[in-house]
């Protein structure tokens, strides 16, 4: 099974004549995934390596296709726009990969797509989700370093997933779906989301979830566990090292409501049963050491 | 971006946000001029620093004549103004803000930013203005009152009433208070603001309200679109390495330690940071060079780091994702001989073409220490500094 995307799940991408596009494309096909369009407004009626038909439109790339699924690499003006574009055209899952997108704008793009029913919006700014299993790679993360298994990654970080995955990897221990979830101040699915899929999906036996400072984002998922998580899970935070630093004001200190440090964070989710990493050289360790422990106790 | 007080201020004029009237100084005799333009018996003369707790730190004063404005301004110009925001060490005034003597009836807090849990800009108010609203929010959070904005609709009219008559407003005050916060809802949504905090926002003796602070900060991603707001960078505010990295497209924030990083994405930059204290050393800065990690970007990241005369050893981290490591491994040779490196350098590169990318790095002549993994890479370098 796996979660978010499989075997099924047919991928188109926008922005796939840009740079990071066509690039990330190439990959995506070489892994084995089903990128069966892409759109590029002006750009209709072409062929992207000699077999991906370009589109002007998802509307379009929709109905001659059957993409269920976008993967976004648009440049950040113009995102937020290709985000509600996905979702007028029917889209499901929409992944979007773009870094450095005014926080208005997905204000207003969350908010549409959140009056459409079954749309999920993953990232932005985020590496993107992989089920190895399924050779179903959408995104920007190395391919090589995964293996198809049964543990569920979700991490807010990029490269710091790639860590955790490879460090699995090297223990013998594969991969049900890694989800990058992204770190922006306004994304789509959270912490939470992926926990729920991942403690329904029959394929995953245990989750190692991977955190940073800021918000409280960690907290909420944590409150999560405690109350419903059913398998064994393994947590990081990165930043336990970084200083206070010079403060912007007093709004964001009273909206998180003394939430966010590494310190805060650790505390909430130990109290949950999530087995801490006490560094990032110890993930896939402290991932099989939470398996032997078994699931978080649940308070009767 | 931060911007000044006086800056803050302007725009809220721009959009109709009252303030007080006021003048800049860079001079002790710029400053008397500005408070006897203004002509009140009292004004305020207000250090100009990206920084908040002003108040505390002795950079907001009352003058009680002109002579007495050009005093004071000549004992703030100059100064390094220490305050609860601006770390140890201070931040020089190089300009102070006159501004006029109001009557002041009431002090009131008002904030407005997104809330990250609902993905919405929120309006916060408090009756407890001034500087100890942290307390506040920490010790009764009830005494801060919020508003939530649909992004569809905007600020609307029966919000600000809610919040007005909440904070104990009464008579035509209360729609002077939804007609400021209207305004100032279209400002921040128009200009792309990240925060603005109006600290105090004051209710006159004659029940006008006013905006008597303002920090503004605007949101980095949409500068883009905000050629006009560029003017109003003070890079006199920034730290000159921070405002280097920027140009660069570099993450960069120093600190105190005298091991130098260099990593690809910010979460593993803070794990490696963490992973060095852990094995009981001491990180010089944050460094992120992106995913890119291109041989100019490791050279001029290699550039930024050297400049803290600081640091003792460099620590690169790189996890080489789709990048090959051999690649990688040209650029630090290229960059480090571009920069003429002397200090030691250990190099962590995880990826494809791993072992290719190590040969290079020992085959290069220079003294480079290669490291397996992460851990083994912090003990190396805290070894190196020791």
């Amino acid at each position: 099974m796996s979660i978010l995307v499989n075997e099924n799940t047919k991928v188109l991408c926008q922005g796939i004549t840009g740079s990071a596009g066509s690039f990330h494309s190439k990959q995506m096909l070489e892994y084995g995934t089903k990128l069966v369009a892409g759109v590029t407004p002006g750009k209709g009626g072409t062929k992207f390596e000699d077999k991906v038909p370009v589109f002007n439109t998802v509307a379009e790339a929709v109905k001659e296709t059957g993409a269920n699924t976008s993967v976004i690499f648009v440049p950040p003006p113009f995102a937020a726009d290709s985000i509600m574009e996905a979702a007028d055209a029917g889209i499901s899952l929409i992944i979007t990969i773009t870094e450095g997108i005014p926080v208005n704008d997905m204000i207003k793009a969350k908010r549409y797509i959140q009056g459409i029913p079954g749309v999920r919006l993953v990232g932005p700014n985020c590496p993107g989700v992989i089920t190895p299993g399924a050779q179903c790679k959408i995104g920007i993360m190395p391919g090589h370093i995964h293996k198809p298994g049964r543990i569920g990654v979700v991490s807010r970080s990029g490269t710091l997933t790639y860590e955790a995955v490879h460090q699995l990897t090297q223990l013998g221990l594969g991969q049900s779906t890694a989800v990058g979830i992204g770190g922006d101040p306004v994304n789509g699915t959270d912490f939470v989301d992926v926990l729920k899929l991942f403690n329904e999906d029959p394929e995953t036996d245990a989750v190692i979830m991977i955190g940073e400072i800021g918000g409280s984002a960690e907290e909420t998922a944590a409150e999560y566990v405690a109350r419903e998580f059913t398998k064994p899970i393994a947590g990081f935070i990165a930043g336990q090292s970084a200083p206070p630093g010079k403060r912007m004001g007093h709004a964001g200190a009273i909206i998180s409501g003394g939430k966010g440090t590494a310190a805060e964070k650790i505390k909430a989710m130990e109290a949950a049963g999530i087995l801490m990493a006490p560094s990032p050289t110890e993930l896939g360790t402290t991932l099989q050491e939470a398996v032997k422990r078994g699931p978080p106790k649940k308070k009767s | 971006m931060k911007i000044h007080e006086y800056q803050g201020k302007e725009l809220f004029r721009k959009y109709g946000v009252p303030t007080p009237r006021g003048i800049l100084a860079l001079s002790p005799n710029e400053a008397e001029a500005a408070a006897t333009e203004l002509g009140t018996s009292v004004s305020v003369v207000k250090a100009q620093i990206h920084a908040g707790g002003r108040g505390k730190g002795g950079g907001v004063k009352l003058a009680k004549s002109p002579a007495e404005a050009k005093d004071l301004a000549g004992q703030m110009l100059g100064m390094k103004l220490k305050t609860i925001q601006t770390g140890p060490e201070g931040q020089t005034v190089h300009k102070v803000y006159i501004e006029e003597g109001l009557a002041i009836g009431q002090e009131l807090y008002l904030g407005v930013t997104l809330d990250r849990a609902t993905s919405r800009i929120t309006f916060m108010a408090s009756r407890e203005g001034g500087v100890e609203i942290e307390e506040v929010a920490a010790t009764h959070p009830e005494k801060i009152l919020r508003e939530s904005v649909d992004p569809v609709v905007g600020f609307r009219d029966f919000q600000g009433r809610k919040l007005a008559f909440g904070l104990g407003l009464s008579g035509p005050t209360v729609n002077k208070f939804v007609q400021f916060c209207s305004a100032l809802y279209r400002m921040y949504v128009e200009t792309d603001a990240a925060l603005v905090e109006i600290n105090p926002l004051v209710i006159l003796k004659d029940g006008g309200v006013v905006a008597l602070d303002a920090k503004v900060n605007f949101d980095e991603n949409a500068l883009y679109r905000h050629k006009d707001l560029l003017e109003y960078r003070d890079v006199a505010e920034e730290d000159p390495r921070e405002a280097q990295a920027k140009e660069h497209d570099l993450a960069y924030i120093a600190l105190d330690g005298n091991i130098g990083c260099m990593v690809n994405g910010a979460g593993l930059a803070m794990a490696t940071m963490d992973t060095i204290k852990l094995v009981g050393g001491n990180p010089a800065n944050f460094l992120d060079v992106g995913g890119g990690a291109t041989k100019e970007k490791v050279t001029s990241a290699f550039k930024l780091i050297l400049a803290d005369p600081n640091v003792k050893a460099v620590l690169v981290n790189i996890f080489g994702g789709i990048m090959k490591c051999d690649v990688i491994a040209e650029g630090i040779i290229a960059a480090a001989k571009e920069v003429q490196l002397k200090v030691p350098l250990v190099v962590r590169l995880e990826g494809t073409n791993v072992e290719k990318g190590k040969e290079l790095l020992a085959n290069s002549g220079l003294a480079i220490t290669p490291a397996d993994n992460l851990r083994q890479a912090a003990e190396k370098a805290v070894a190196a500094v020791k």
